[in-house]
């Protein structure tokens, strides 16, 4: 089934519902990675939560004209009409207050969304037993899926994608230093509000396919994804999109396999793996790699200083560097340094006699800087160098401290 | 306004009243801490926390489900820090991948199992049912002196009210370290205070308020009075102590009105039915908030020019 549905032969729905939420899952990404470098992710979770009140309004205003009231791009300008409101709220009060923004988030976000609660109980008893559905927006519902509105969702997606292009430059410079962006003369606050417009624009189209308690999942787990594979915004942006794409592509057709699958959480929960994949084992920034690094540098160090006990004729008692020089075959288990455990240890302790002098010297302030106590005396300094410093060291008689 | 308002609104308001003040104590710190999202996350995650309750034991019982809920906050904060320290990611960005993933997982499980027997869904867990809890053996004012009346209160209320008296009790026994390690946490380090043991009993109690007044009320009003009546007070003052005194001030405030509106405001505009009272409390402490934003005398920024 899973399969099948990968494959978009199950059906005209399920493969219409998978399309879209591609399609939203690569504008998603995209919007997001914005807001991500801008550090305020939780932004999107105010936006989504202020559409409620957009819809029910929206709603009202329809079937008080006469018409059914369902119509989707009916709902979906209520949605960014109440969803531009709670932006120009959430702004108002972190400028012309005292409040920090997750103070405005969380008031927009709690108040918009419980006026929303209260037009869903008008509606309820308005149109008394006839139920008007809009439940579904908050978790999405793409059972019933129109292809008017699959194609309502794929034409805007594609344009917030484009919007997205297009404006990439002056949104990433204002993201990484608004300082520089200003003085340049852009107008910050206004790139602002149209990185936050084209958020709210994906938020809206996203109502209908995931709803918009999930939405904001698309907005900042692709982004924070994508992170972990490159340090390069214009790369992160676009692998978050992908990202984004495959998700809700993906969760989508598993949704569709089997029945009481709901595509929303399952778009959301695609996209948590895809994260915690990353997490584990991006190259660079993944655990499994910090881990791997900071053993070898551990394993480094611990032969370092083991070397440089042999060397004095110390015991070794840490019993892990003893069984990293066993290894090496540099020192036999009862702690005895073998021939080429001596011949290291010398080594190891002439190097550090060198980094001693080398230290004093003035002309190798710059390489002796880039020592971190296990960096090869030869990798910085040239062979002369090294002679001189060797004769300061037998004129001392010096050798290991 | 006898024994009918006894019996359906005393003990829904009284309940919103107890949840509006449990919230509102520690959000003050959250606000100050600029933390209130926490309260945010906590009340998604409390979905999956129930629903794995009730999977569990198999039935709807406050106490499993609300050991579920505390169980799924404590989950939601580790996962949270653990996201935030071996990812390097922001807070914020930590906080949204947690939080959207347990919910997800809370809606996915609840389609997945056979609750349709029982009272719980998304919608329930979102704005609660203050309205239902109705105090069926009242009588009248008489009722509350009547031991037997009294035996028939909803659980809710005892429950939400021991809540309630913790957190007052936690803000004034920890009222100078919360204070000191709010303002400068350097200063308390340096006073030998275990910054990071008061931060995490903070979010604690802050989860125990989510979960206990999500239980009654649901997650909405809980983010509302963790967030709307700190931030309202945070403009009326610079002292804490009247602070929190606002913060309490407002929440009750919202929670009378914000009840009294749902229940009887659509009534005397002529309509029949209430409206959802978790939404209209949230509405009013937003309101609340709207207005000191306009005219609180502390809401700019000190120091910055006063049209500025």
């Amino acid at each position: 089934m899973l399969i099948e549905a990968l494959t978009l032969q199950l059906g005209y729905n399920a493969t219409l519902v998978a399309i879209g939420a591609g399609l939203l899952g690569i504008a998603a990404g995209a919007a997001g990675t914005f807001l991500f470098l801008r550090k305020r992710a939780l932004v999107s979770d105010a936006i989504s939560h202020a559409t409620l009140p957009g819809i029910g309004l929206a709603f009202i205003v329809m079937v008080a004209l006469g018409g059914d009231g369902r119509n989707l791009a009916g709902l979906m300008l209520g949605a960014a009409l109440t969803a531009g409101a709670g932006l120009l709220a959430m702004h108002w009060l972190t400028r012309r207050t005292r409040l920090a923004e997750d103070a405005a988030i969380g008031a927009v976000l709690s108040v918009f969304f419980g006026f929303g609660v209260v037009l869903l109980t008008v509606i309820q008893s308005l149109s008394k037993g006839r139920q008007a559905g809009l439940e579904e927006f908050l978790l999405g519902a793409t059972a019933g899926m129109l292809y008017a509105d699959a194609v309502l969702i794929a034409v805007a997606g594609a344009v917030a994608v484009l919007a997205i292009w297009l404006l990439r430059r002056p949104m990433t410079l204002v993201a990484f230093d608004p300082g520089f962006a200003a003085s340049i003369g852009m107008n910050v606050p206004r790139v602002d509000l149209t990185m936050m417009g084209l958020v709210m624009a994906v938020t809206i189209i996203g109502l209908k396919v995931v709803g918009l308690v999930l939405i904001v999942a698309l907005l900042i787990i692709p982004p924070v994804t994508a992170r972990f594979w490159s340090n390069h915004s214009g790369h992160v942006l676009w692998i978050a999109g992908a990202l984004g794409g495959l998700a809700g592509f993906v969760g989508a057709a598993i949704s569709a396999s089997a029945p009481s699958l709901p595509t929303g959480p399952l778009i959301v929960l695609t996209a948590f793996a895809l994260f915690t994949v990353s997490l584990l084992f991006a190259p660079g920034r993944g655990i499994l790699v910090v881990w791997l690094r900071h053993r070898r540098h551990q394993r480094r160090i611990h032969l370092r200083q083991g070397l440089l006990a042999l060397a004095q004729e110390l015991p070794i008692y840490e019993r892990y560097t003893l069984r990293l020089l066993v290894r090496a075959g540099l020192a036999r288990p009862d702690g005895v340094p073998t021939q080429a455990g001596r011949a290291r240890a010398a080594k190891a302790c002439r190097d550090e006699a060198r980094w001693a002098i080398a230290r004093r010297i003035h002309s190798h302030e710059a390489a002796v800087s880039r020592y971190d106590g296990l960096m090869p005396i030869e990798q910085v300094l040239t062979l002369d160098e090294i002679h001189e410093i060797d004769r300061q060291i037998d004129a001392g008689g010096g050798g290991c401290a | 306004m006898g024994g009918e308002f006894v019996m359906l609104s005393l003990v829904p308001i009284a309940i919103g009243v107890l949840a509006a003040i449990a919230c509102a104590l520690p959000g003050n710190f959250l606000v100050l801490r600029r933390q209130a999202l926490i309260g945010d996350a906590i009340s998604h995650v409390v979905l999956p926390g129930i629903v794995v309750a009730f999977l569990v034991t198999g039935m709807v019982n406050s106490w499993a489900m609300m050991a579920g809920a505390a169980g799924a906050a404590v989950v939601a904060v580790m996962l949270i820090e653990l996201i935030r320290r071996l990812g390097r990611i922001e807070p914020g960005a930590a906080m949204g991948v947690a939080f959207t993933a347990l919910f997800a997982f809370g809606v996915l499980l609840l389609e997945q199992s056979d609750t349709s027997s029982v009272h719980l869904d998304v919608q329930h867990a979102l704005y609660g049912n203050l309205e239902s809890l109705i105090w069926v053996e009242a009588t009248g004012w008489g009722s509350l002196l009547d031991p037997v009346a009294l035996a028939g209160l909803p659980p809710e209320l005892p429950r939400i009210a021991i809540v309630a008296a913790a957190t007052l009790l936690y803000t004034l026994l920890l009222w100078r370290p919360l204070k000191i390690s709010t303002f400068d946490e350097g200063f308390a380090r340096v006073l030998g205070m275990r910054t990071n043991l008061i931060g995490l009993s903070l979010v604690i109690m802050a989860a125990i308020a989510a979960v206990a007044a999500f239980d009654a009320v649901g997650s909405i009003i809980v983010i509302a009075m963790f967030i709307c009546p700190p931030a309202a007070a945070r403009l009326m003052t610079n002292r804490l102590e009247v602070q929190v005194l606002w913060s309490v001030a407002f929440a009750v405030f919202s929670a009378v009105i914000g009840y009294v509106l749902a229940g009887y405001g659509p009534l005397w505009l002529g309509g029949e039915d209430a409206v959802s009272a978790a939404g209209m409390i949230a509405t009013v402490s937003g309101l609340v908030l709207a207005i000191a934003a306009l005219y609180a005398p502390h809401r700019k920024r000190s120091g910055a020019p006063a049209d500025a």
